[in-house]
């Protein structure tokens, strides 16, 4: 599992063995396939681009193309012991109702994001005034598929605001592990494991 | 062909001994069911794939066609080191039954050495499907690695992982659906009936004329083809490739000949297809499309359609197919994931509508590579 991103290292790292997994917006299907091989998982994943799913299918992984915002409907109650939604929960149209969803799929749930308030983040709207593009967030603003953007703050608070339990929580700077005191200033990425 | 050798193709005929029960509630005695192989088949018999072919295929997926002589309708995926590969694979492809490639139908002679005609019994996917098992119970294979079929092939793709769960690893469906609809079966009355509408066919009993042009109802027969064949293009793709162009002209005639290229292009299509295809085989076969509903032979539910299959499943569409629309593909992927099967689904792009299954999209030969590897 070396190659995997550091989120994705963080959440395959806490998968329980054997267990169903749905990974929604699962790109080319690098953690499904490190959780099949390596874990035993029965891993399912979501995806909206269709090259990307096609990579999965050459991979030999079971994902559907489909849409986090509206397809995740079609699947039953608690049918997978975790959903995970990587990178994704900022490019959704609503975050609080597919978290929702997510917690219905799953009986827990991974969530990462990049936090977008990074000091570099910070930094850059306070000294230039401008939407920041760094080597996380690379993309500028009329073209970012990031249109909510949320920071370990926000996620806490909507959180807390739903009555979730977390169950872990990881913030990474790089592939640095960042404590939960210093988290909304100097971690890129945070993953959550939630449940209900 | 070149790689004729490496294809290691050969033709055979399946005689079924016993009588064949068909979902009509009739039994058909004798049935014969021609089937091309390709490739070798392993020790253990687990390398075999079934490619089942679409409403006016044949069982040449990949050798020339009998009577056109043009390469194998799926040349471009069934070979040497192609996504179908026949250097892995032991490729079995039949000729449905009721169809007009050696596999018994209405023109094959029926018990008093008459064609059978309309006499031949209404038959469904499903017994196309059980007559093509019986290849499988003659040759030894147990399991088949994979099914495999586009659009009608699809069909008998779906119904075989669901009539015959233990006998696939792998099932792979393009273009196709799990049950025809109103718009399905109304295109297909239209050619039906432009059949039937020709003096010719005569109920049915045109063989006595004898082949040739005009012997049997190829006019009705062609307009049927025209018909069907706009449903196969692209709306996008029919208009970029003839747009409003005139053939062969430079003004209107103020007549009725083809002055559009379109028009040129589906007589040729049409009268073409009557040089390779049997009228009636057209009108029993497009019966049993529009008789499939998977569903209800499973009790109305779709999900239980798959509840005794363990295969992997991979359903392909394309987004300019309006014919088997991408929905009909998600609603099967569904029911597949409600059934708790491992499932895959993908819609393609490309410009040329149903037919994409059969044309040059690079990212199919990607999917079904890569499924079938595993």
């Amino acid at each position: 599992m070396s190659q995997l991103r550091p989120d994705l290292a963080v959440i395959a790292a806490n998968v329980a063995p054997g267990s169903r997994v749905l990974d929604i917006g699962c790109g080319d299907g690098a953690l499904l396939a490190a959780l099949r091989d390596g874990k035993q998982v029965d891993a399912r994943g979501m995806e909206l681009d269709p090259h990307d799913v096609a990579e999965c299918v050459a991979k030999g992984l079971s994902v559907m193309q489909g849409d986090a915002d509206t397809d995740l409907v079609d699947y039953p109650d608690a049918a997978f012991d975790y959903a995970i939604l990587s990178q994704t929960l900022q490019t959704t149209k609503r975050p609080d109702q597919v978290l929702d969803e997510l917690l219905r799929v799953g009986r827990k749930a991974f969530v990462s994001f990049p936090n977008f308030g990074h000091w570099r983040v910070r930094a850059s709207l306070l000294w230039h005034g401008r939407m920041p593009v760094t080597r996380l967030l690379p993309v500028a603003w009329y073209e970012t598929p990031n249109i909510h953007h949320v920071t370990v703050s926000d996620f806490r608070d909507l959180v807390a605001a739903r009555h979730l339990t977390v169950e872990g929580a990881w913030y990474l700077s790089g592939d640095k592990r960042i404590s939960d005191a210093a988290a909304s200033w100097r971690a890129e990425h945070a993953v959550f494991l939630l449940s209900r | 062909m070149a790689d004729a050798e490496a294809l290691l193709a050969q033709s055979h005929v399946l005689e079924h001994t016993a009588p064949l029960a068909l979902d009509g509630g009739q039994a058909l005695n004798g049935a014969r069911i021609a089937y091309e192989t390709y490739g070798r088949l392993n020790a253990d018999k687990s390398n075999a794939v079934m490619i089942f072919h679409a409403l006016t295929g044949d069982q040449c997926v990949a050798s020339p066609h009998p009577i056109t002589g043009k390469p194998g309708w799926w040349v471009r995926m069934v070979g040497p080191g192609k996504p179908i590969d026949t250097d892995r694979f032991f490729i079995i492809c039949a000729n449905v039954l009721g169809g007009c490639y050696g596999s018994t139908g209405p023109a094959s002679l029926g018990p008093d050495g008459q064609p059978y005609a309309m006499r031949f019994p209404v038959i469904t996917i499903r017994d196309m499907v059980r007559a093509q098992v019986g290849i499988l119970d003659a040759l030894g294979i147990e399991q088949l690695h994979a099914v495999v079929g586009g659009s009608m092939g699809g069909m008998q793709a779906l119904s075989f992982a669901a009539n015959w769960p233990e006998r696939t690893r792998a099932a792979l469906v393009i273009a196709s659906t799990a049950r025809h609809t109103a718009q399905n079966i109304a295109f297909h009355e239209v050619g039906r009936q432009a059949i039937m509408a020709d003096p010719k066919w005569k109920g049915g009993d045109y063989y006595a004329a004898g082949k040739g042009p005009d012997k049997g109802p190829d006019k009705g027969l062609a307009v049927a083809r025209m018909a069907a064949h706009i449903t196969y293009l692209s709306e996008e793709g029919m208009h970029e490739k003839f747009g409003r162009k005139l053939q062969d002209r430079t003004e209107k005639t103020f007549g009725f000949d083809a002055d559009f290229q379109v028009e040129s292009y589906l007589r040729h299509q049409g009268l073409s297809f009557t040089d390779r295809f049997d009228a009636n085989s057209y009108l029993y076969i497009t019966r049993a499309m529009d008789y499939f509903d998977l569903a209800e032979e499973h009790g109305g539910r779709l999900a239980d359609a798959f509840r005794a299959s363990k295969a992997r499943f991979c359903l392909v569409s394309f987004d300019t197919d309006w014919l088997y629309p991408t929905a009909e593909s998600r609603t099967i992927a569904h029911a597949l994931n409600a059934s708790g099967a491992p499932v895959s689904f993908v819609e393609l792009s490309a410009p040329f509508g149903h037919d994409s299954f059969l044309l040059d999209v690079p990212a199919l030969d990607r999917v079904i590579a890569g499924f079938l590897k595993q």
